[in-house]
């Protein structure tokens, strides 16, 4: 079902429109061994707009992989709800979501093409509509060259930009990525960050993006929400107002220089308190 | 030929040579060992007389189906062992201290229940055999990285298809050792029945050959049973070893 068929065009997004809608979000793990349970995350909402680019910040162990999992119903909430176009999200990960994790996830036993092709082959797609989707995925992430590399043979780097296709490639409308371009250089970063807006604007997707770069933060997002040390809340939701039509050379806008001035102000007691907390 | 290669080769061919020295010069008696030129052509001589062909085929077909039986229930019991965690950890004991229990003793008791024929050694050397195979799949299973599953939840993927598709290829090098394994202790279980108590096989014909003093034959045949276990130990090995390779750098 198309994203169309619940959101009429031209309607202001209103709370029942959002295509993420997210209320009092907690999430607490039970100690271990004797130790006391720990609040990781919440009581937090969020309402994302159908085709948002929203981007996550926060000190490190804030929550902010525990709040994607949850968002993919890939773990339960200790409280709250959350709503994927219209339908509650638990147990199990809804069509049309895509997840790209932080850690490398790739299928050592699978080629790049293969490991691309994963999903669409579970789903018996023919091998003729599919060889061009893996492809155009591959080309996007740049690995087209590597398409019977195997995994082992790939920069940790590389292996994330696997795990993207692999994503991609199954057109979700709505995009979870915790930190994909972490293990990439700055350039491939801002490369990867251009394709990724390009996929953004042809595909209308919905895009949750968690990042540790103000840099990717500021010039991806339209809305950039930072966080709080943990237990993670929004302490702040910044609307960059950059056009749909956009890419990296935004860099070079005076508005770009005050966003991320504006996310570390915020960011920087949050992070002090994470690392005088951290053991 | 790679190095570790000549050196293998060079080792053998030292070995051999050393101890068909040893014999022909008397340093040996040849009543207990023969030279292994001997021992070679006793062994082809063993192989186109056609005389022992039924017992080699017969013993191999048991240590087929011995072993294809101890790979499918092992298996089964690791899949069993891996979703069920309770039934695990109230079965670690016990397959822990599984291979302490010399598993030849229940020989006869087979013997017992199923008659002098083939089906008692099938059933000591699958006894033998198929725990191996359980342990290692439950360890292979319980060995797939926690995010590779997590992925294949979030690619939608039922239990079987997750089970078909990702740890059964995440686990593919310990389920190979299992293979390998339970082949071995098969060949084992098989020849050593055969030795105790039986009418036929490989094994029965070494035992006999001992018996009534025929040291050529009695070394041939162990030649043929030695070089078909490493022979086949090694396909396996050298399968492993490419599957290895690709996985890792
Ligand atoms: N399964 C778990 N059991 C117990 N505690 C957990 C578990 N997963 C995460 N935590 C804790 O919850 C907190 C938040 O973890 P999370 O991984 O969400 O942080 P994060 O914001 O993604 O950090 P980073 O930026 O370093 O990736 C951390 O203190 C972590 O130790
Ligand atoms: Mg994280």
């Amino acid at each position: 079902m198309g994203l169309h068929a619940q959101i009429p065009l031209g309607e202001p997004v209103t709370a029942q429109a959002a295509h993420v809608a997210v209320r009092g979000l907690t999430r607490i793990f039970p100690g271990a061994n004797g130790r006391p349970p720990l609040q990781a995350l919440g009581p937090l909402d969020l309402d994302l707009a159908p085709g948002e680019f929203f981007s996550v910040v926060g000190p490190s162990g804030c929550g902010k992989s525990t709040l994607l999992d949850i968002l993919a119903g890939l773990s339960p909430a200790s409280a709250g709800s959350v709503t994927f176009e219209g339908k509650p999200v638990a147990d199990t990960v809804p069509d049309g979501v895509g997840v790209v994790f932080q850690e490398d996830s790739s299928f050592p036993w699978l080629s790049v093409f293969d490991n691309a092709a994963f999903g669409l082959r579970r789903l018996k797609t023919p091998e003729a509509q599919l060889r061009p989707r893996v492809e155009e995925a591959l080309a996007l992430i740049g690995l087209s060259d590597f398409a019977s590399a195997f995994p082992a043979q790939l920069s940790g780097g590389m292996r994330q930009r696997v795990c993207i296709a692999r994503t991609l490639v199954m057109r979700p409308r709505l995009i979870l990525l915790d930190e994909p371009f972490g293990a990439l250089d700055q350039q491939t970063k801002l490369l990867m960050g251009d394709e990724l807006l390009r996929l953004w604007r042809e595909t209308g997707a919905t895009i949750l993006l968690i990042t540790h770069s103000l840099d990717e933060a500021a010039l991806l997002s339209d809305r950039i929400g930072v966080m709080s040390a943990r237990p993670g809340r929004f302490i702040d939701v910044i609307e960059t107002g950059w056009a749909r039509d956009r890419d990296s050379r935004l860099a070079a806008d005076p508005g770009f220089g005050a966003i991320t001035a504006r996310i570390w102000r915020q960011l920087r007691e949050e992070s002090l308190k994470a690392m005088r907390a951290a053991p | 030929m790679t190095r570790a290669g000549l050196l293998r080769t060079g080792i053998i061919a030292a070995a051999l040579g050393a101890l068909e020295a040893a014999c022909r010069l008397g340093a040996i008696d040849r009543f207990s060992l023969s030279p292994p030129s001997e021992m070679a052509t006793s062994a082809l001589r063993i192989l186109t007389s056609g005389e022992y062909t039924r017992d080699i085929l017969v013993t191999f077909a048991t240590v087929a189906g011995a072993a294809l039986l101890s790979v499918v229930a092992g298996f089964a019991l690791g899949v069993l062992l891996y979703r069920l965690p309770r039934l695990k950890r109230a079965a670690d004991p016990f397959l822990a201290s599984y291979y302490a229990v010399p598993s030849f003793i229940f020989y006869p008791l087979f013997i017992v229940l199923f008659g002098l024929n083939r089906w008692p050694l099938v059933a000591v050397a699958f006894v033998f055999a198929f725990v191996a195979m359980a342990i290692a799949s439950v360890d292979g299973f319980l060995s797939v990285r926690p995010i590779l599953l997590r992925t294949a939840a979030s690619l939608r993927l039922t239990r079987m298809e997750t089970l078909r598709h990702v740890i059964l290829p995440a686990a593919a090098p310990y389920l190979f050792t299992g293979v390998k394994l339970t082949i071995v202790y098969a060949f084992i279980g098989v020849v050593a029945g055969e030795f105790i108590l039986s009418g036929s096989g490989l094994g029965y014909r070494i035992a006999f050959a001992y018996q009534s003093f025929e040291t050529a034959t009695m070394y041939g045949l162990m030649l043929i049973l030695i070089c078909a276990v490493v022979t086949v130990n090694m396909l396996l090995w050298s399968h492993e070893k490419r599957l290895h390779a690709r996985l890792t750098r």
